[in-house]
């Protein structure tokens, strides 16, 4: 089974666990990013994600592709929020199941390592003071 | 004889830029690399982002990948997902 999407609601977590749970399954790893408070000690109010959302989804299957080529996972769920988030909020989840955990650890760890080089979604970070688009900067 | 694409600008792209969603006449048989010289030529502003990829049809091009009448071209800004 493989869930992926991108929405502006809340992320439930649980939900995202509870799906990759299969009698086959030994092992879940869950990768949950969430909204921090500060970024180099200056800090953030909120994070604004954008994405574009076809090309978002269709990179996101190839990862769940690659990582179903590359290990032998059951289970892959990815979801990513877009819209404004604030600090403890959940922007991505990310939950992988194998028979064994070797293979979910290492599967989710690529995907969560491509999808930060390769999925088309930006956020900005929003100070009490100013805001950036991170990554867009020199 | 012309074409018309649309072109996408999301986060600081889209700042720059000051649009969303434009249209972009080019002559036919016109590749990605060709999309980024009329970009910077409309939008000067886009010089100043250190890096940026275009997509053609959600797809990541490269400098020769071509360009029909209708594609759907999307401003990549560096992407910080996650």
């Amino acid at each position: 089974m493989t869930d992926i999407q991108l929405y502006d609601q809340p992320i439930n977590v649980d939900a995202c666990i509870r799906s990759v749970m299969s009698p086959e399954c030994g092992g879940i790893d869950v990768f949950i990013g969430t909204v921090r408070n500060a970024t180099k000690g200056r800090q953030v109010v909120r994070l604004e994600f954008e994405g574009y959302a076809p090309m978002a989804i269709s990179e996101m299957q190839q990862i769940a592709g690659e990582m179903q080529r590359l290990w032998p996972v059951i289970h892959v769920v990815m979801h990513h929020r877009t819209g404004a988030l604030a600090v403890g909020e959940v922007p991505v989840v990310i939950a992988v199941a194998a028979a064994h955990r070797a293979a979910a650890f290492e599967a989710c760890r690529y995907a969560i390592d491509t999808l930060k080089r390769t999925v088309p979604i930006w956020k900005k970070e929003v100070y009490a003071d100013g805001e950036i688009w991170i990554g867009a900067h020199p | 004889m012309m074409m018309k694409v649309t072109v996408l600008a999301f986060g600081i792209a889209r700042e720059l830029t000051g649009t969303s969603q434009t249209e972009l006449d080019l002559p036919e048989g016109a590749t990605a690399a060709a999309v980024r010289a009329a970009l910077e030529a409309r939008y000067e502003q886009l010089k100043k982002l250190s890096t940026y990829a275009l997509a053609v049809n959600s797809m990541y091009a490269q400098p020769d990948t071509g360009v029909k009448d209708g594609d759907e071209i999307a401003i990549i800004p560096p992407v910080s997902g996650g």
